[in-house]
């Protein structure tokens, strides 16, 4: 354990805050692809605030990994309520994938405009039959000529109508056993072909969407890894998007605001924070949060130094991150009462409806991206090696 | 920079747990429980590994070792609910004395496993109707309960308003009388001072914290070992139990006990590091990780060696297969030193969120 920051990080905090300080009013709002955000996003890539590990040839700012330096970066950037710039299914999934299992051409290709921001993408995994028990997905891609013809649907994809390309698993090998016939393709949403068509979710946004594919035609080299090897490219993938979903970092944010929330809201006068049942449950969440960072720092740290076994602390990141971001934002709404129902235009709306809306989202994150109860299954099975469950023959 | 053990930690956490699982088999415990025998064997085990010096000073004749390390150790005990007197003598009462400057002589008989310390902090946490204890300069009135190794050489006593004092097991007008609890693998009792001479350690507030974090720590880390070993059983008994003509671990209710365990204890064990080095190295986020760490690992504890017993069925309910000498140490480890609503409420006050 050494993480003591030498004078070196006193020098890197102090040009992170330099940094932040000069920008403070630099606008890094705005809708995908504006100007506002692309420009933000090249700005943070070119100081080594965004892509930081992404090597230079594909478009990062080509550091080493460094625990301290990315929870510096993380904490200045959460001090200042500053943007880290653009996430997303291409950044935080598809980048990773590639830089793993793409071909040198498919890495130019596709890692730099991505994660610039200007090229949105979009996960087709789900099938209406086909969810927690992903690899019965059906979706088919046939080899005509020099290309792949698709034919099939997707549900639940999110972003579908905003995204530029689709990483999408079809199945190329209807013979083969169901995980070893599906292959990881990429391809314009803008195909002849495609209707997306969005669905409304609980907050009343239409986050994601259905898509149909029609004789959908996509050249033959837009393939990751080999024929039948797709599940093998998703679940490498998989990993990234699991630990992405509950960043250690977005829930001390959030703990903060909460924080913030207590001391200024009242009852009678009082603060929220002088109820000893709410400073209770605000008090056990903190050192949960506190207990997912640190686990998070020793993930971090085990990437550099491969000695150190953490697949069992990175297996529960998902479980435990997503269920613990949901209690967090619903002790806000329990500590506002009536309050915490406010949404749209209510005049007494907090923090513009914040909570309500992640409250909400978290429980959709809870099932998205591999449910938390297939997640206990993976860290049963995976994890500690227990049984699988016996196949049973079903009369259907 | 690096956030995880060091090879050298590593090795000591194997030399523990080696001698551990050799010399001090739950048989052993067991023996210690039931009969009552004081356990010297184990505790002469530990000296050879050096464990009473571990955070003592290479000066004073310790072995110079971090919080972190005491940590360690501390886990191991907890996974083979090890009967030994670790958080007073090696952890709390050499804390005091390295804190406070004083007796150089205890702390030179501690490293050389000569001398053990008791710990009488309840009355400072909290005192219970009928205790408390006053020092009115030179003596010790009042009543200590439930005081941990009540019958070692010295007993590091926390007054009602968090002054340190040592107190000689044969000073006059002290009285000593076993209080039973439900955990056997540590010895716990009631002392009655009757204008009994004490030595005063520390009047320094910030003294008296350190000591305290520290012990809290160690107590989270044996929740920690203790919680890992109910885990480690549960898998091992899931793969093997069969009913319906199946593992009984393939049923996903069982299945899914078991990772719901290793989930909510797998980020303590990163919080329990970290808590550990911030003792030494991070003095400004030490008070709050300890509590946190301390209360925390006592949620976590219960649910794991509730769960646990549960997985081994009627089994995990009998004295035969033992593991309530588990369930048993990790209800202590959540009582002593501060139950969690109380722990809770001093990580708010640290952090001045209410005054
Ligand atoms: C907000 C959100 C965003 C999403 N975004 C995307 C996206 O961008 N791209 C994409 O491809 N998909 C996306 N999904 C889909 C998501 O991956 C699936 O919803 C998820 O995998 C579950 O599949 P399902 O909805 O078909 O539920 P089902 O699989 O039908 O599950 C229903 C219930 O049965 C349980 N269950 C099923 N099988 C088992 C089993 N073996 N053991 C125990 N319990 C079981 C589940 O845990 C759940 O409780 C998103 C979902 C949400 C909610």
């Amino acid at each position: 354990m050494d993480l003591s920051y030498g004078s070196e990080y006193e020098t890197f905090r102090t040009e992170v805050q330099t940094f932040l300080e000069k920008h403070k009013d630099t606008p890094t709002q705005g809708a995908l692809r504006s100007e506002n955000v692309l420009n933000w996003q090249r700005t943070l890539i070119e100081n080594g605030y965004a892509a930081r590990t992404i090597p230079k040839e594909y478009g990062g700012y080509g550091a080493e990994p460094n625990i301290l330096e990315s929870r510096i970066i993380a904490e200045e950037f959460a001090n200042a309520q500053m943007s880290q710039g653009q996430g997303g299914q291409g950044i935080s999934m598809l980048v990773p994938t590639l830089l793993e299992m793409g071909t040198e051409e498919q890495k130019k290709q596709f890692i730099g405009p991505t994660i610039r921001g200007e090229m949105i993408w979009c996960q087709g995994y789900s099938e209406p039959s086909a969810g927690s028990d992903l690899a019965s997905l059906r979706t088919s891609a046939v080899l005509d000529g020099d290309e792949w013809v698709i034919n099939g649907q997707k549900i639940w994809t999110s972003t579908a109508h905003m995204a530029d390309w689709i990483f999408c698993l079809v199945r190329t090998e209807p013979e083969a056993p169901k995980h070893q016939g599906i292959s990881f393709l990429l391809f314009r949403m803008d195909s002849p072909g495609i209707d997306v068509r969005p669905l409304v979710d609980m907050t009343l946004n239409a986050n994601f969407n259905e898509v149909f594919f029609t004789d959908v035609r996509v050249p033959k080299d837009q393939i990751v890894g080999q024929r039948g090897q797709g599940w093998l490219v998703a679940n490498s993938i998989l990993g990234f998007e699991r630990g992405s979903l509950a960043s250690p970092d977005a829930m001390l944010m959030r703990l903060n605001a909460l924080i913030d929330l207590m001391q200024k809201e009242t009852i009678n006068g009082q603060s929220l924070m002088t109820y000893p049942s709410y400073r209770d449950r605000l008090m056990q969440i903190q050192a949960r949060v506190m207990a997912m960072q640190f686990n998070d720092m020793r993930i971090l740290s085990s990437r550099i130094n491969k000695n150190q076994d953490t697949k069992l602390a990175s297996m529960i990141v998902k479980l435990q991150g997503t269920e613990l971001r949901h209690e967090l934002e619903a002790l806000a709404l329990d500590v506002m009462g009536e309050l915490g129902m406010a949404i749209g235009d209510n005049p007494y709306l907090r923090d513009k409806g914040l909570w309500q809306y992640h409250y909400m989202y978290f429980l959709g994150l809870i099932i998205g991206g591999g449910t938390n109860q297939i997640q206990k299954n993976i860290i049963g099975e995976r994890g500690l090696g227990l049984p699988r469950e016996p196949k049973v023959e079903i009369n259907k | 920079m690096e956030f995880g053990l060091s090879e050298e930690q590593i090795l000591l956490q194997d030399s523990v747990n080696r001698f551990l699982s050799d010399q001090v088999p739950l048989d052993r415990v067991r023996k210690f429980a039931e009969e009552k025998d004081a356990g010297d064997d184990i505790w002469q085990g530990l000296v050879e590994l050096g464990i009473p010096g571990l955070i003592i000073p290479e000066a004073s004749g310790g072995v110079g070792l971090g919080k972190l390390d005491a940590a360690v150790v501390s886990e191991c005990l907890g996974y083979h609910v090890t009967p030994a007197p670790f958080i007073g003598t090696v952890i709390m009462a050499p804390v005091a004395l390295i804190e406070s400057g004083k007796r150089e002589d205890l702390l030179r008989a501690i490293a050389a496993g000569e001398s053990k310390v008791g710990v009488a902090f309840g009355e400072s946490i909290g005192a219970r109707a009928d205790a408390g204890i006053e020092f009115d300069g030179s003596k010790l009135t009042g009543k200590a309960l439930f005081v941990l190794d009540y019958l070692a050489d010295f007993v590091l006593v926390a007054t009602n308003d968090k002054k340190l004092l040592l107190v000689s097991s044969d000073a006059d007008g002290l009285d000593k009388r076993e209080l039973t609890t439900v955990e056997r693998t540590r010895r716990t009792g009631e002392l009655v001072f009757n204008n009994t001479p004490a030595e005063l350690i520390s009047e320094d507030l910030e003294v008296y914290l350190k000591v305290l974090d520290a012990g809290r720590v160690m107590l989270a880390a044996d929740t920690l070992g203790a919680a890992q070993n109910m885990i480690d059983q549960s898998v091992a008994y899931a793969k093997v139990r069969e009913q319906f003509n199946r593992p009984i671990g393939s049923f996903q209710a069982v299945k899914h006990m078991c990772a719901e365990m290793v989930a909510n204890l797998e980020p303590c064990r990163a919080l329990v590091w970290y808590a550990g080095y911030a003792l030494d190295e991070v003095p400004e986020e030490a008070r709050l990780t300890a509590c946190h760490t301390k209360a925390h690992l006592s949620e976590v504890g219960k649910a794991v060696s509730k769960t646990a017993t549960e997985v081994h069925g009627g089994m995990g309910f009998t004295d035969l297969l033992g593991l309530h000498y588990w369930f048993k140490r990790i209800g202590f480890n959540r009582q002593i030193l501060g139950a969690p609503e109380l722990i809770r409420e001093e990580a708010a006050r640290v952090q001045n969120l209410v005054t």
